[in-house]
């Protein structure tokens, strides 16, 4: 039986962050570019809990509580810069956000 | 209790984060992505089960699960996303983006093939109770990093603050 090791944490983390960074470059969408954030802030935390418990202690998990707490400050200011700039400009399309575009 | 059947449950939940942020990622309509992200986030929650670490797992059900995408869904509410959902969905430097995000993911297979063998293997030989986990978390949380708590605490103060600042139409 195959034993499960913190390297397929570490890659399945891997592959969620991508995932999340692909979504943060290539959509238009504000809203999905945000969640694509929690995607990422999702595989880092996973990092974490995995070497939290391969080293055998607790420190990894306070840490993801920390980011946890910090993702969903980022998520209320964030949706609520996305409300701001909806009212502005009538459309949540992150290509108008242009203003300080060389 | 130790767990059974670790790798099959293990490649189960993976297989279900990984499609879920799939979704998330190339659905039109923002509404499945949000509950696509819910399914991820979920199925990440019995992970932490899996890895000892139950207050984590019941903090992700409650506060990501059900705090913060049922945020992310009343805004989409509250945006008409009709317009949106007509238009093209990736930018113009999506291929780019693909490719950056290509070659990092090499980066890391790169330094996980090359440090493989300083990540511990296996777990440590005592099995973490999980009915002292909660208990250490908050010894820990309350004692070594008091700081970084109050901090925490100030920092979703400014949150709140930040958040009606922005949304509200006139102060």
């Amino acid at each position: 039986m195959l034993h499960i090791t913190t390297l397929h944490y570490l890659v399945l983390g891997a592959a969620l962050f991508i995932l999340g960074v692909v979504g943060v470059l290539t959509r238009r969408n504000v809203v999905i570019v945000l969640m694509s954030i929690e995607l990422i802030l999702n595989a880092v935390n996973l990092n974490l809990v995995a070497f939290s418990h391969f080293w055998g202690g607790l420190h990894g998990q306070v840490f993801a509580i920390f980011i946890i707490t910090d993702a969903a400050a980022e998520a209320a200011v964030g949706l609520g810069i996305l409300i701001a700039f909806f009212r502005n400009k009538e459309t949540v399309n992150i290509d108008e956000v242009n203003l300080m575009k060389w | 209790m130790t767990p059974v059947a670790t790798p099959f449950f293990f490649y189960l939940f993976a297989a279900i984060m990984l499609i879920g942020g799939i979704l998330v990622i190339t659905r039109r309509n923002p509404v499945h992505s949000a509950l696509a992200l819910i399914v991820a986030l979920l199925a990440q929650a019995s992970i932490y089960l899996m890895l000892y670490a139950p207050f984590v797992a019941g903090v992700q059900v409650i506060l990501y699960a059900g705090g913060i995408m049922v945020l992310f869904l009343f805004v989409i509410m509250l945006v008409s996303i009709e317009r949106s959902m007509k238009e093209r969905q990736f930018n113009s430097q999506w291929v780019a983006g693909s490719i950056a995000a290509v070659a990092l993911g090499g980066l890391f297979i790169a330094v996980y093939a090359k440090g493989e063998k300083i990540f511990p293997h296996h777990a440590m030989r005592i099995t973490p109770d999980e009915l002292l986990n909660t208990q250490g978390v908050a010894t820990m949380l309350y004692g070594q990093y008091m700081f970084a708590f109050e901090i925490a605490s100030l920092l979703l103060l400014v949150a709140i603050i930040g958040a009606v600042v922005m949304a509200k139409k006139r102060i």
